[in-house]
C-alpha cells in the first residue's frame, strides 16, 4: 500500500575524464512514501553520483528516473529546475545559504520561486519551518552570521518549504561537531516519525545509518543489499 | 513569470558587490558623458564651420558668365563641308554682365514653392582713394534687409548697423581689412573711382569681418541703388540672383531648371563648396568612432566585473539551480544586473555629458574668424542623446549576456560536490 514516491530503473553512469570509469552500475532502486533511508558506502563508490542523479540536477546518465511515477529523464532544462523545486528538498554537507540574505528569506526563496501562495503566507510558513527546526529566533538576522549547525538547521527549513515529495541530504551532518550533528539526526528523525517525510540521506555517520529505517549500500557502484 | 524575485535577486547580488558594481557604471557613464560632449562639441563647429561658408553662400547663385558663345558663325558656315577653318583664339564679345528681365526672373522664382528667399546682387570693380594711393576692391550692391535674413549679413558687421545702407543714401560698409589700409573710422567719408572714372564719397557706416581675411581686403558693401547709381546704370541692372532654397539638397536639380528656363548660367552651393560637405562628414564621422570606442571600452569593463561576480557567487548560482532556478531564471538574474549597469550608468552619463557640454559651452572662444562668437560652439541634438542611450543598452546587454549564459550553464553538482 505504500505509495512509491521515487524509482529508479537500471541506471548506469560513467565519467570519461581522466578514463572511462564506470561509477554507477545498473541500479534500480524504489523509495516509498515516508521512508527514512540512508545511503552508505566507502568514498567514491558513487553514493553521491546516484542522489544527484536522483536529485535531477545531473542529467547525464543512462536509464530511467521517475518521481511520483512521472519519467523525468530527458525533461527539459526548465521542467527538471521545477521538479526539484515543487518536490525535492536538499541539504548539502556545506549548508549553501546565500550569505546576503537573511536567515528567514533564504528559506522562503523556493516558495517564492514557486509561488503557489503570497507573500504573506510565505512568510508565514517559512517561520513555520524555521520553529520546526528550533531556529525561529534567529530568522531575521543574516545568513553568514549563524554558526553551521544553526546554517544546517536552516538550510532543512529551506528544503521543508515547499513540502517536497522527498527530502535528499548529501552528508548534511559530515560538516558538524557530534552535538549538531545530533541535533540535525534528531530533526530528520522527528520529520520522518511525526510527519512521514520521506528523506533520503547519503552518509558516513554509521550511527545516523544505523538509526534510520532502511540502509542502501553501495559498493562499487551497485548497490549490495 | 516571478520577475519581482528575480529583480529581487540581481538587486542583491548588485548590492553585495556595489563596488564593483559602481566601478562598470562609472565606466560607462564616462563613455556617454564623453560621447555627448565629444559629439556635441564636435557637431557645434561643424556647424559654426559650416555656417562660415553655408549660410553667407547662396544655395544656387544665377548669373552671366563672361564666356565665348559655343555657337559660332564660322562653325555654322563650314558645317558639313570637309573644310578646315583657321580662326582660333576667339573672344566673348558684347555679353551682357547684367541678367536681363531681371525683376521678371526674381518675381518668377519666388513665387516657387521650393524657395526661401531671394534677392539680388550687384557687383563692380572700384578704386578706393586713400591719399595719393589707390586701392582696388569691390562694392558688392545688397538689399540689406534680405541679405541679414537669407544670408545673416548683420553677423559679420561689426561697428555699426546693416540697415544704415537702406536708410542713408551713399552709404557704404567697408571690409575691416579694407578700412585698417585705409585708416577709416565709421563715419568717415570715403572717395572711390568707379572703373569708368567717375568719382564718388560714401560714407562708412560700419565695417565688415567675415573671418577670411583676403575677403576682408577687398569687399565691401554699399545697396543695389547706390551701386547703380556708381556704374550709372539703370533701376533693373542686376549682376546676380542670390537664391536660398528650403532643402539645400535640391540645389544642383533647381540650378539646372533655372539655367535653362532663364538662359542663365547657374551654380549650386554642392558644386561650390563640395570640400566643406566632406569634411564636416569626417569630422562626424571621427568623433561618432571615438565615442563609440569609449563605449565599447565600458561594455568590456561590464563584461570583465559580470565575469568575476559570476565566479565569486557561484555557490549562489548552485543553491538557486538546486532549490529549483532553470538556467533561464539565473541567465536573467545577470541580464538584468548588466542592464541595470547600463541603465544608470547611461543615465548619469547623458546628464553628466549634458552637464560637460554646458561648460564647453561656457569656455571662452574668441576668433577674428568668427567676430559674434565668444564661446566654444556646442550642439545640443537631442540625436547624440538617443545613439548614445541606445548604444550603451546595446553594449551592456551584450557585455551580460556573455556571462549570464555562462551563469545560466553553471553545473550546480560540480560546485556543491567541489567543495
Amino acid at each position: 500500500m505504500d505509495k512509491v514516491i521515487l524509482e529508479c530503473r537500471a541506471i548506469n553512469k560513467s565519467f570519461y575524464d581522466p578514463v572511462e570509469f564506470q561509477v554507477l552500475k545498473n541500479i534500480s532502486l524504489k523509495i516509498n512514501q515516508g521512508e527514512f533511508i540512508s545511503i552508505v558506502g566507502r568514498s567514491g563508490c558513487g553514493k553521491s553520483t546516484l542522489l544527484y542523479i536522483l536529485s535531477t540536477m545531473d542529467t547525464n546518465y543512462q536509464g530511467d528516473l521517475l518521481i511520483n511515477d512521472e519519467l523525468v529523464t530527458n525533461q527539459s532544462e526548465g521542467e527538471l529546475a521545477r521538479i526539484r523545486n515543487q518536490k525535492i528538498g536538499f541539504v548539502f554537507q556545506f549548508h549553501y545559504l546565500i550569505n546576503e540574505f537573511t536567515v528567514l528569506r533564504n528559506v522562503m526563496l523556493p516558495a517564492l520561486k514557486l509561488a503557489k501562495f503570497s507573500k504573506e503566507e510565505i512568510e508565514f510558513r517559512a517561520m513555520e519551518k524555521l520553529k520546526l527546526v528550533g531556529v525561529d529566533q534567529l530568522a531575521l538576522k543574516s545568513a553568514n552570521l549563524l554558526s553551521g549547525g544553526e546554517k544546517q538547521r536552516v538550510a532543512i527549513a529551506r528544503a521543508l518549504v515547499n513540502d517536497p515529495a522527498i527530502i535528499m541530504g548529501d552528508e548534511p551532518t559530515g560538516n558538524l561537531d557530534s552535538r549538531n550533528a545530533q541535533m540535525v539526526f534528531d530533526i530528520f528523525k522527528e520529520l520522518a516519525e511525526s510527519y512521514h517525510q520521506t528523506l533520503l540521506i547519503v552518509t558516513h555517520n554509521q550511527s545516523f545509518a544505523k538509526n534510520s529505517e532502511r540502509i542502501i549500500e553501495i559498493v562499487d557502484g551497485r548497490v549490495v543489499n | 513569470m516571478n520577475l519581482g524575485l528575480i529583480f529581487d535577486i540581481a538587486k542583491l547580488l548588485l548590492l553585495a558587490r556595489w563596488r564593483q558594481t559602481l566601478v562598470a557604471a562609472i565606466g560607462v557613464t564616462f563613455g556617454v558623458t564623453m560621447f555627448i560632449a565629444l559629439l556635441g562639441f564636435m557637431n557645434g563647429l561643424n556647424d559654426l564651420l559650416d555656417s562660415l561658408v553655408m549660410n553667407r553662400v547662396p544655395h544656387v547663385r544665377l548669373y552671366n558668365e563672361i564666356k565665348v558663345n559655343p555657337v559660332q558663325p564660322v562653325n555654322l558656315a563650314f558645317q558639313n563641308k570637309k573644310i578646315h577653318n583657321f580662326i582660333s583664339s576667339v573672344k566673348a564679345a558684347r555679353i551682357r554682365e547684367d541678367i536681363r528681365n531681371s525683376a521678371e526672373i526674381m518675381k518668377k522664382v519666388n513665387s516657387d514653392s521650393r524657395v526661401l528667399g531671394v534677392t539680388p546682387r550687384l557687383t563692380t570693380q572700384v578704386f578706393f582713394k586713400s591719399g595719393t594711393i589707390n586701392i582696388s576692391g569691390v562694392i558688392n550692391g545688397i538689399e540689406a534687409e534680405k541679405e541679414i535674413s537669407l544670408f545673416h549679413f548683420n553677423q559679420y558687421v561689426i561697428n555699426g548697423n546693416p540697415l544704415d545702407l537702406k536708410h542713408r543714401s551713399n552709404s557704404i560698409i567697408l571690409g575691416k581689412g579694407l578700412a585698417d589700409q585705409l585708416l577709416i573710422a565709421v563715419g568717415d567719408v570715403v572717395d572711390v573711382t568707379t572703373p569708368s572714372g567717375n568719382q564718388f564719397p560714401l560714407k562708412v557706416v560700419g565695417f565688415y569681418q567675415s573671418g577670411l581675411n583676403d575677403v576682408d581686403k577687398v569687399q565691401s558693401y554699399a545697396s543695389v541703388l547706390t551701386v547703380q547709381k556708381l556704374m550709372a546704370k539703370s533701376g533693373n541692372y542686376i549682376t546676380t540672383i542670390q537664391i536660398k532654397l528650403k532643402d539645400i539638397k535640391q540645389a544642383p536639380q533647381v540650378a539646372k531648371e533655372y539655367a535653362r528656363l532663364f538662359h542663365v548660367d547657374a551654380e549650386d552651393i554642392q558644386k561650390a563648396s563640395s570640400e566643406f560637405e566632406t569634411g564636416s562628414f569626417v569630422r562626424s564621422l571621427i568623433s561618432y568612432a571615438v565615442g563609440i570606442t569609449l563605449l565599447t571600452v565600458a561594455g568590456f569593463g561590464i563584461f570583465n566585473i559580470l565575469n568575476m561576480m559570476i565566479y565569486e557567487k557561484m555557490d549562489t548560482i548552485a543553491i538557486l539551480k538546486a532549490v529549483g532556478f532553470s538556467g533561464k531564471d539565473v541567465n536573467r538574474i545577470f541580464l538584468i544586473i548588466a542592464l541595470f549597469i547600463g541603465i544608470a550608468g547611461g543615465g548619469t552619463g547623458l546628464l553628466f555629458g549634458f552637464l560637460l557640454s554646458l561648460v564647453i559651452d561656457q569656455v571662452p572662444f574668441r576668433t577674428t574668424a568668427f567676430p559674434t562668437v565668444t564661446t566654444y560652439p556646442v550642439n545640443y541634438n537631442l540625436f547624440f542623446y538617443a545613439i548614445a542611450a541606445c548604444f550603451s543598452l546595446f553594449t551592456t546587454y551584450f557585455a551580460g549576456w556573455f556571462p549570464a549564459r555562462k551563469a545560466s550553464k553553471v553545473d550546480p553538482v560540480v560546485i556543491i560536490r567541489g567543495k
